[in-house]
């Protein structure tokens, strides 16, 4: 069985080590937090201005002056700090933050990654995202495997106008768990029931499989 | 202590001119400068350029200034759910420049240091790099970005006093701090405005130098753009 959005969520959740500081893009990647050991340390960076961002709040403690950069309000775990736009990408540029999960529309095999803009269709802007890409060192996707066309997501070269140029380290899919080596997608695990023949046939870039792949543990 | 204050929003707003460029802070409908927006659109002044992070949304924030058809210019990273803009945007009436939001804080923040342009890799090797200087610094490329140049910028704050001293609230701060003293003319609207002297200096975000005007809002909607909550245990 492929995964549910849910479930890539959970399976990147195993990537957040104790101490991380974290961002999350928009989409599966909010999802990650639910699935996070409550046994490890992790701050949450949202990058409109807060480092230990916590849960929606509850009903009638909205404030509209706490929000995430999805615009969506939320709450600050103790301990948390508020800070200026520059001074968030400083910890973004600068490579305080630990670790980055973002969606994308497409990947190439040598680490690029296209998440911002679809030709003929409205543009919505890059918000934080070419400054994430160009600058983290530990770079994880999440996304499905394919595009509502069922074509591949998985790419030799992207087709859509780039956020940034080698710079995808990790991808989590419905599908499969994958790296980025040598200017090749290597297949680490496959998800519960799918074959490596299916993963092989939904991703168009080259892909490596090397061995007996494990099924991946959620 | 040097007073910075006027006394309405209508003096804070003296000698904006149409094409000037503006500079607004805020990120979605958060720490925007509501009652500045209110009176720019009430003066009908035209052809403006605004750097913004956002461009808000259809009747409210600068979707107000859209409406109004007085933007000529949009300087932003994300233009999100705006019928009105993206109508502007596909007719070719509304120019609008997407850049990276990290260099969007950097550009107004080189401007208030003095700094005329900086490198950063963010949107190195995508359309954002085209046409503009690239250079490989510690084995990795950059893009040398200008300072922004800005005739008014307009923050918000939570609470200032008569010097010009500014405290923000919450992810309202966002680029405001970056904003101030980043334009000829900085315009700060605060919800509380104390004397000076009220304020503890220890917990001042900016000091009144980068201030050239303060006055308190006289009405604050703090609207919500995506109102999420979980349920009570």
């Amino acid at each position: 069985m492929a995964l549910s959005k849910e479930q890539i969520a959970q399976r990147i959740a195993k990537e957040v080590k104790d101490g991380y500081y974290v961002n999350l893009g928009i989409g599966i990647p909010t999802l990650v937090a639910n699935f996070v050991r409550d046994d490890i340390e992790v701050e949450f960076q949202s990058e409109n201005g807060i480092l230990g961002m916590g849960p929606f709040p509850y009903e009638g403690e909205e404030d509209p002056d706490l929000i995430n950069a999805g615009k969506q309000t939320i709450t600050a775990l103790p301990g948390a700090s508020f800070f200026d736009s520059a001074m968030s990408f400083s910890m973004i540029r600068g490579q305080h933050v630990d670790l980055t999960i973002l969606g994308a529309m497409e990947v190439a095999q040598n680490g690029d990654i296209a998440n911002w803009k679809i030709p003929g269709k409205m543009v919505k802007g890059m918000g934080g995202a070419m400054d994430l890409v160009a600058s983290a060192e530990n770079i994880i996707v999440a996304m499905m495997h394919t595009n509502r066309a069922g074509e591949s997501k998985l790419l030799k070269e992207c087709q859509l106008p780039l956020t940034g140029v080698n710079c995808v380290k990790k991808i989590v899919t419905n599908l499969a768990v994958m790296k980025i080596e040598n200017n090749k997608f290597v297949l680490l695990e496959r998800a519960p029931g799918v074959s490596v023949e299916d993963i092989v046939a939904a991703t168009e870039g080259d892909l490596v499989v090397d061995g007996e792949i494990p099924e991946m543990t959620l | 202590m040097i007073n910075k204050t006027v006394t309405s929003v209508q003096e804070a707003c003296e000698g904006v001119k149409d094409g000037m460029t503006f500079m607004l802070g805020g990120f979605g409908l958060s720490g925007i400068p509501e009652n500045s927006i209110a009176e720019l659109v009430r003066r009908g002044v035209k052809d403006v350029t605004c750097i913004s992070n956002n461009a808000g949304v259809d009747d409210f924030g600068l979707g107000l200034l859209l409406q109004k058809r007085q933007i000529k210019k949009m300087i932003s990273s994300y233009v999100g759910e705006n019928a009105e803009f993206e109508q502007q945007m596909l007719s070719g009436e509304l120019e609008v420049e997407l850049i990276p939001q990290g260099t969007l804080a950097q550009r107004c923040q080189a401007a208030q240091s003095g700094i005329p342009a900086f490198y950063t890799p963010a949107g190195y090797g995508t359309k954002v790099g085209e046409g503009k200087e690239a250079r490989e610094f510690n084995g990795k490329m950059h893009l040398m970005e200008y300072a922004f140049k800005a005739d008014f910028g307009f923050i918000k704050a939570w609470k200032g006093d008569t010097a010009g001293n500014l405290i923000f609230k919450g992810t309202a701060r966002n680029f405001n701090p970056n904003m101030a003293g980043a334009a000829i003319i900085t315009v700060a609207e605060v919800e509380k405005l104390v004397p000076a002297g009220e304020l503890d200096p220890n917990q001042i975000h900016i000091p009144g130098i980068f201030v050239q005007r303060i006055f308190k809002g006289e009405r604050y909607e703090k609207r919500i753009e995506q109102r999420t909550v979980r349920p009570r245990d």
